[in-house]
């Protein structure tokens, strides 16, 4: 998380764009965690748009849904291990984590081999998980009600 | 209508680079604010000013660095992504004790932050990368 405080950022060339209203920003991953760089640097970008107190939805999508397989180990190929981050998801108040059905049957796995990600309930403070398997359907009904979609 | 882009792309590697230029272009000619540029991923090596490709081919960062100084656009590179890219500004140069800072006239380093706020306040976000 440190990267996300390291910003710098003074905005001090341009005044500010005001920035009143709350959106749906929904963000779709589709690529394997590892091999690029997109699958980090997309989980920075949505983690910003949550700490901007924005609506966030993530969505895991065709490789993308290996982004979220529990065990995660990136010794061997030397590269840095950010699956602990997206344990933040909860903790920076996004509740809907989606994954598609198919990609994950596709890829001969099932919700049990991926990572926890639970919050409290609202009503009654039990450990609620915030990854819900969806179908093409509903996902298009997802990107269609956003305002933002962010391909990554 | 007001537009914020977000180029995710490198250039001369990736189309999208090029298209976002284009777009961007295009829609300043039909009278379109375009409220942000957005620098993330690879994106950040449009906004080096060290790039010098043969004089027979496009310049796709003067090219932005002009478009912003008639326009006066706001071309924002993502400062993480920089970071580990190597694209720097004379305060990154400082803060971070190197020997050389690249950036290219128009364009400036900040936060993420800045392509939420542009995309909150935008009518459309429209995004180029692969």
């Amino acid at each position: 998380m440190n990267e996300l405080n390291n910003s710098g950022d003074t905005g001090e060339n341009k005044p500010a764009i005001p920035t009143p209203k709350i959106k749906k920003f929904l963000y779709i991953n589709r690529r394997a965690p590892h091999g690029t760089n997109y699958a980090h640097e997309g989980l920075e970008m949505a983690l910003m748009g949550a700490a901007y107190d924005q609506e966030v939805v993530m969505v895991y999508l065709d490789d993308g849904v290996f982004q979220l397989r529990r065990g995660q180990d990136t010794a061997e190929i030397g590269t840095k291990n950010f699956s602990a981050t997206y344990r933040a998801l909860p903790d920076y108040e996004v509740r809907q984590v989606l994954v598609e059905k198919k990609s994950l049957a596709e890829r001969g796995m099932s919700k049990a081999d991926l990572m926890e990600l639970v919050c409290e309930d609202e009503d009654d403070g039990a450990p609620t998980s915030l990854i819900q398997l969806v179908d093409e359907s509903q996902l298009r009904e997802m990107i269609d009600q956003a305002d933002v979609v962010l391909n990554f | 209508m007001k537009f914020a882009i977000l180029v995710n792309e490198g250039p001369y590697t990736h189309q999208s680079s090029d298209s976002a230029f284009h777009f961007t272009q295009a829609a300043l000619n039909l009278g379109h604010e375009i409220l942000r540029v957005f620098f993330y991923h690879d994106g950040v090596h449009n906004a080096t000013r060290l790039t010098t490709p043969p004089q027979d081919d496009r310049h796709i960062i003067n090219r932005w660095s002009q478009l912003a100084a008639q326009h006066d656009l706001d071309l924002v590179v993502c400062v993480a992504a920089a970071q580990r890219r190597g694209v720097m500004d004379a305060a990154e140069q400082k803060r971070h004790g190197k020997d050389a800072n690249n950036i290219a006239d128009g364009f400036r380093i900040s936060g993420l932050g800045q392509l939420i706020e542009a995309g909150i306040a935008a009518d459309q976000l429209v995004s180029f990368g692969d």
